[in-house]
């Protein structure tokens, strides 16, 4: 029994999957029909089915940036990537008031996600081939990013009155669950097999660990490097769409606005190491499922959004210092320190 | 040979000088108003909160950190303080020490997580972003604006150099605090520990530097420098509204950088803040005398100088270390 219990502890995902249920207890306590999905006209409605839709382009960024963390670096562009992703798609479909589009919608998808990928290449190449460090190369975009938006979208709001454009982040006809989901699992399939089939999850990993020692064995690490940040831009392009498609329009000022916080957030919850190495994609979901229950509770308790950057703030600094060995040596220390060390012994 | 390497360190700092020079002389040749003296000091007036961040910032960069906080500190002691002096009817000078303590305390705070907890500064302070943000819409969501006489006797009042030419009590501000910073930096014992950290934090340690004590104190002085530019701000703007100084980390970065300190540590001169902040600031006047372009390719293009001038300095970093690297060979 104990064997199994310390096994349990022992698993990585415990204690976001941990944070996670408290909320989920939590929000059935305090936020009337949680629980409830009902079946209405061939789709599925409910509060879950809702978080799980507005999570999706959050889940997916968070893949890319679990990636990029791995390498031991980071990207603060991420919101932006997918406000310029947003307005390309806007700008390519058109805004007119007759539903028609100026391009077909597969012309618009990709030049969107052409759009993003060219904006996560430019980090890639910052960060991989010149060496800048990932902060101030990604702050760069991070800035620039929604002036370029609104340098596409040509300073305006465009609406997009196409119907089939409102599909990618609501309900595909005939399909019970929101498409987003499935766009979603289709991402994290596709990734999970790149990562675990090859070798590249094993060399992303080596690269965070010792970036020089991985070059020194051989490993390219600009290229994977770059290859990452690409990715990570493309995964953000995907959370524009599906974003720009919920509002069914380019708004480059605010679309995807603090959604790089949110997703370096869901890496840290999820448990990752936040300085690069061994990370889990898995983990990194259940830490976006946290971020957007957090955010969908504090909604329903009446937090203004602007707000609530304020409490994610506070938690994104708890999580770090529970992660800091020193701080658990310090602090921790002071209470269970006696405990823990008897404990350790009586494990050997 | 000597010679060379000495040159070297100052090149950033110069092409920034030069590129400065160019952009006035491009901005004179092109609109008839623009060469003047008045000009020439409304780039201080107008960017004397600017000059403050990035002193503080090249602190910061000096010990190979980063804080990408500073803008929403300055939001923050905007939104705090219009809210006292217009709501809790606090002494306005009183307010203003406490806006100081404000931010020598968020620096502190954000400091101490870094070098004791040991967690890396831009997590620290990308929350520090958005909690300073977020405090700032706690207090209020609509703007808040600053009709205090006080506030308005010490922005509208004009220090007269040249003719008709005149400066305001923020530009003195500013110059002052540069003046103690460049004292700090180049002239204490502190601020040879700060260089040393920077250039090799191991090294310092093993010196027997107080590493540390100089890392904290290098936040504190950069919350501080921000709330100063936060007041600074609210001279010049008048109000508090929680979305003030969006995307001003970057500014601050991109000054400090141009003005050749750099991002890896260790060296840069803090003079250079100055510099860049100017050079930033006659490509804002650019863009508006130019009339046609929106706000936003001011954006673009700070963003555009700041990444050529990243490129230069790794062309230069990169030729040192291969030089060190020859040398170790021979």
């Amino acid at each position: 029994m104990g064997e199994i219990l310390k096994k349990v502890h022992n698993n990585r995902l415990f204690w976001p999957l941990v944070a996670l249920s408290l909320i989920v207890i939590f929000n059935i306590i305090f936020v009337n029909d949680f629980l409830k999905i009902e079946y209405k006209d061939g789709y599925l409605f409910g509060r879950i089915i809702d978080i799980l839709n507005r999570a999706a382009p959050l889940m997916i960024m968070a893949i890319g940036m679990t990636l990029v963390i791995a390498t031991g670096g980071t990207d603060l562009s991420v919101g932006t990537v997918a406000a310029i992703s947003g307005a390309a798609v806007c700008v390519v479909l058109g805004g007119n008031f007759n539903g028609v589009p100026n391009y077909p919608f597969a012309i618009a998808i990709i030049a969107a996600l052409i759009a993003a990928t060219i904006a996560g290449a430019w980090n890639g190449f910052l960060v991989a081939r010149l060496g800048i460090q990932p902060v101030v190369a990604t702050l760069i975009l991070y800035v620039a990013g929604r002036g370029i938006a609104q340098m596409i979208t040509g300073g305006q709001i465009v609406t997009v009155y196409y119907k089939p454009f409102a599909y990618l982040g609501g309900f595909l006809p005939g399909l019970p669950v929101p498409f987003s989901i499935v766009i979603f699992a289709a991402v994290l399939v596709l990734t999970v097999i790149v990562i675990k089939k090859t070798a590249l999850g094993l060399l992303i990993e080596s690269i965070g660990v010792n970036s020089t020692g991985s070059r020194f064995s051989g490993i390219s690490v600009v290229k994977i490097k770059f290859l990452v940040y690409a990715f990570c831009g493309f995964c953000a392009g995907i959370s524009g769409l599906i974003i720009s498609s919920m509002i069914k329009a380019a708004d480059g000022n605010n679309a995807g606005d603090a959604y790089e916080l949110d997703a370096i957030l869901s890496v840290a919850l999820g448990g990752n190491s936040t300085s690069g190495g061994r990370f889990s994609i898995g983990a990194s979901l259940i830490g976006a499922l946290i971020v957007q229950s957090i955010t969908t509770t504090l909604y329903a308790l009446g937090v203004s959004s602007q707000v609530l950057p304020l409490i994610k703030a506070i938690v994104v600094i708890l999580i770090c210092l529970i992660q800091s060995a020193e701080f658990r040596n310090k602090i921790l220390g002071l209470f269970v320190g006696e405990r823990s060390g008897h404990s350790e012994k009586a494990a050997v | 040979m000597k010679k060379l390497q000495f040159n070297s360190k100052f090149v950033p700092m110069l092409i920034n000088i030069l590129l400065f020079v160019m952009l006035f002389s491009i901005g004179s040749l092109k609109y008839p108003s623009f060469f003047s003296l008045q000009v020439f000091f409304n780039l201080f007036i107008d960017n004397s909160y600017l000059i403050v961040l990035a002193v503080g910032m090249t602190f910061v960069l000096l010990i190979g950190g980063i804080d990408i906080s500073v803008g929403s500190i300055l939001c923050l002691v905007c939104m705090a303080s219009a809210y006292l002096v217009e709501v809790s009817k606090l002494n306005p000078f009183f307010v203003m020490f406490l806006m100081i303590v404000l931010g020598a305390l968020y620096g502190l705070v954000q400091g101490c997580l870094i070098q004791f907890f040991k967690i890396q500064p831009f997590i620290v302070t990308l929350a520090g972003l958005f909690f300073g943000r977020g405090a700032a819409a706690f207090i209020s969501i609509e703007t808040i604006n600053i009709t205090n006489k006080v506030y308005n006797d010490i922005s509208d009042y004009k220090i007269y150099m040249a003719g008709d030419s005149f400066i305001r009590t923020g530009v003195v501000i500013a110059i002052l605090t540069l003046g103690i910073a460049i004292f700090i930096a180049h002239y204490t014992k502190f601020g040879r520990a700060v260089y040393a950290v920077g250039g090799n934090e191991q090294s310092a340690l093993l010196m027997g530097l107080p590493v540390a004590r100089t890392k904290v104190l290098v936040y504190t002085i950069n919350g501080i420098c921000a709330a100063i530019a936060g007041i600074l701000f609210t001279f010049n703007i008048h109000s508090g509204y929680s979305l003030h100084g969006q995307g001003m980390e970057l500014d601050a970065i991109a000054a400090t950088v141009i003005g050749g300190t750099l991002l890896t540590g260790g060296v840069g001169y803090v003079i250079g803040a100055l510099f860049g902040t100017l050079t930033q600031g006659v490509i804002k006047n650019l863009i508006m005398f130019d009339g046609t372009l929106n706000s936003w390719w001011t954006r673009i293009s700070v963003a555009a100088l700041l990444c050529l001038f990243i490129i230069i300095q790794r062309i230069l970093t990169v030729r040192r270390e291969s030089k060190k690297v020859k040398e170790l060979c021979r």
